[in-house]
């Protein structure tokens, strides 16, 4: 295989050979901090927890002196912290098995649910199998516009994806719900790809799930609150909120901005570990921050280094990140990260630019990698 | 108090009202069994006697049955199983356990170096057959070598407390005198009780002097020995627990004699890494659904299919997680790292773990 990218310089070429070393080399690296987890990881996800469990039990005491408004608006941020939390730096990282090795029967992959209506086997699902094995294989990867986005240009437009903007509002307001809705593909049941009979089990994992969110947060609490039940269920619905708007952000900054690339299905149909590896930094963007906003974001700030190791304790990603970057400028290859502001902006310009279609938008070329198997000859003539 | 629970556990869902309180205090539980060790004592060399206080979720165990202790060293539980050695009991909260620390054993080891009183550990519920019948037997004869001792030892007391009639004999090998753990304990139930006959073994020359007492025998077990001590043993049931020559030595015996099923043992083995990790040998034995078939090399996840299991998978390339399956007891070779594992009860991904001679995993 042959990797060519279009750099500052003009094109870069990988050689199988150097494609191969950057496989062993971050083989290595995975393994050495594969060796080093220990009690280390351990005080770290135990004290995110005790945090998150803070935070939660704050917000739900502040829920009763919510008739003031800033104890009210404390409470909001305190639940909306926990939820964040519980959400992200805990629930996807353990939910990717990042803790598994600590045998600790609350924080495993195989038994951990979170504080979202997505019922955790359907989520493990479509992301931890779906989106982590094929990342950024338009058809295959369906965190490529969620089924309802059109987000990528491979994406053919029709008049359907001029609501794009307000499509992506409405993903970002409802996300939990969205997340939820996710493994049911349900533009594959229009589409007559899907049979009802198949979602079946799904409809009722979820109403089973959803359920009990809503009975906690919209009923029992607020009810627990007494006279201040109405005030109690908007503060807990604003929670939720705020929670699905900073979600849904810097999700989509993990694979959205511009500068991240998508491959196709048959130039990823046999893939080596090299080239698998390849894929997964060429398709994926970071965010620089404070350690406080990495923790924020469940280290999905550092989407290139969990892409490329997704069961690698959280913690451990900021510390590999200059390795990794350092890997990527040896061979040439991008590494695409930017502030908040640039990465989020670039993907509503994005979600904006394509709703349209394309002869009415002037685009940057593309800094596209192109992948040639059998080192045939491609229009680029390499 | 379990509805009060599950009232709670509406308001903490979905993570379990435990994992809330185990962050207050970890012996505070309202499910899960823990145990908090409340003393320690270190009089055999090599080996530590925990005093347990478990959490109200306790049952009690049956005479020889075992608990399975978990404890965190750098960051990974482990889990080892553990006779208690205290009399059977249904109401009491207090469990005491000998731990011999094995060389390489991690747990023992641990506990052995680091149990403090105050600790809090997790604890399963007593398991096992090797106890003894809730109608006991008239005669009894029990058989232990080293570390094995620890089941035998909560029948013995057993007995002991009911103000047993019967036989007894107890005849146990152990490598010197200092070795052998419990002896005042007993010392005071073989003056106490005449039916009661306690023996020790050394494995040594005949003729030699141990503890005032001249050896007979070769120190190991035989038929001699079986008849000098119990000569009734054909009426008896018996109880073996101790290492694998000591367990063959019972079984050859008794099987000669047609009395196999007045046996019961119990082995505690340790699962060592084979030799030659690339070798296919031994066999896989897929326990959840009684399915054994010839390792053949290949990960577990093809070798289940291959005997027509349909085990959950994803991404088969070790990053999705949808596989991880419990292996039981054996060692395992990681395909991508060459990295073995022979850690008993550990969850694995079996699409990238192919097993090294025998395996149990629960598929
Ligand atoms: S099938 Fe994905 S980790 Fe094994």
């Amino acid at each position: 295989m042959t990797i060519l990218t279009e750099g500052k310089d003009g094109p870069v070429i990988l050689s199988p050979d150097q494609v191969e070393e950057l496989g062993a080399a971050l083989d290595a690296l995975r393994a050495r901090v594969v060796d080093d987890l220990g009690e280390r990881d351990r005080d770290y996800i135990y004290n995110i927890i005790k945090t998150q469990r803070g935070f939660e039990i704050a917000g739900r005491g502040l829920m009763y002196l919510g008739f003031l408004p800033p104890f009210w608006l404390a409470g909001v941020a305190a639940l909306g912290v926990s939820k964040i939390l519980d959400n992200m730096e805990i629930g996807h990282n353990v939910m990717h098995g990042q803790y598994d090795w600590m045998r600790e029967r609350g924080i495993n992959s195989r038994e951990f649910d979170w504080d979202t209506v997505c019922p955790a086997d359907q989520w493990k699902h479509s992301h931890n199998y779906m989106h982590h094995t094929y990342t950024n294989i338009v058809d295959m990867d369906r965190d490529i516009g969620y089924g309802i986005l059109r987000i990528d240009e491979a994406q053919k437009w029709n008049p359907y994806y001029l609501g794009n903007p307000l499509y992506a509002f409405l993903l970002m307001t409802f996300f939990e719900w969205g997340v939820m809705l996710h493994d049911l593909e349900a533009d594959n049941i229009i589409k007559g790809k899907r049979k009802w009979s198949d979602i079946k089990p799904l409809l009722k994992g979820q109403g089973k799930k959803a359920g009990k969110q809503v009975l906690k947060d919209y009923v029992m609490f607020p009810a627990l609150t007494g006279p201040l039940f109405l005030s109690t269920l908007a503060g807990n619905a604003a929670a939720n909120l705020v929670r699905n708007v900073w979600t849904y952000s810097i999700i989509f900054c993990g694979h959205f901005p511009s500068g991240v690339q998508t491959f196709s299905k048959e130039e990823t149909e046999v893939e080596t570990r090299g080239e698998w590896y390849v894929r997964q930094m060429l398709g994926s963007a970071n965010i620089n921050g404070s350690r406080l906003f990495h923790i924020m974001s469940g280290n999905l700030s550092h989407q290139i280094e969990h892409h490329l190791f997704p069961d690698i304790p959280a913690n451990r990603y900021p510390e590999i990140a200059p390795e990794v970057k350092a890997l990527a400028e040896k061979y040439g290859l991008p590494y695409n990260t930017g502030r908040f502001s640039k990465q989020i902006g670039s993907v509503w310009a994005k979600i904006f630019q394509l709703s349209v279609p394309d002869r009415f938008v002037k685009r940057a070329p593309k800094p596209g990698v192109i992948v040639m198997r059998n080192r045939k000859a491609t229009e680029v003539g390499v | 108090m379990v509805g009060l629970i599950d009232l709670v556990q509406t308001l903490t869902t979905p993570h379990p009202l435990d994992r809330y309180l185990e962050l207050v205090n970890p012996g505070l539980t309202a499910r899960e069994l823990r145990a908090e060790i409340t003393h320690v004592s270190h009089a055999v060399p090599g080996s530590v006697t925990l005093t347990l206080r478990a959490s109200r979720q306790w049952r009690g165990h049956a005479a020889g049955q075992y608990v399975q202790i978990g404890v965190s060293i750098n960051g990974v539980r482990h889990t080892r199983c553990y006779s208690p050695i205290d009399p059977e009991s249904r109401g009491e909260r207090y469990l005491q356990l000998t731990v011999k620390a094995h060389p390489g054993g991690l747990v023992s080891n641990y506990l052995h170096a680091n149990a403090k009183p105050g600790m809090v550990v997790d604890l399963a519920p007593a398991s096992g057959v090797f106890h003894l019948p809730e109608r006991r037997p008239d005669k009894v004869l029990l058989i232990s070598g080293g570390s094995g001792i620890t089941p035998v030892l909560s029948m013995l007391r057993t007995l002991d407390a009911e103000g047993y009639t019967g036989q007894v004999t107890f005849l146990h090998y152990a490598r010197q005198p200092e070795m052998v753990p419990h002896r005042a304990e007993l010392s005071s139930i073989a003056q106490r009780r005449a039916n009661f006959r306690i023996e020790y073994r050394y494995p040594v020359e005949p003729g030699t002097v141990i503890d005032g007492e001249t050896s007979t025998g070769s120190g190991f077990f035989d038929y001699d020995e079986l008849e000098r001590a119990a000569p009734w043993f054909a009426d008896a049931q018996t109880f073996v627990c101790g290492p694998p020559p000591l367990m063959r030595a019972v079984h050859t015996i008794f099987e000669a004699e047609g009395l196999q099923d007045r046996v019961l043992s119990e082995e505690f083995t340790l699962t060592t890494v084979p030799a030659d990790p690339s070798e296919a040998t031994g066999t896989v034995t897929f326990s959840g659904s009684d399915v054994a078939a010839d390792n053949t090399g290949a990960t577990l996840l093809e070798q289940a299919e291959a005997s027509g299991l349909t085990p959950e998978y994803g991404c088969r390339m070790g990053i999705c997680f949808s596989c991880t399956a419990t292996k039981v007891s054996g060692c395992t070779r990681n395909v991508r790292t060459g990295e073995l594992d022979a850690d008993p009860d550990k969850p694995i991904q079996i699409c990238i773990n192919a097993p090294v001679g025998d395996v149990d995993i629960a598929l």
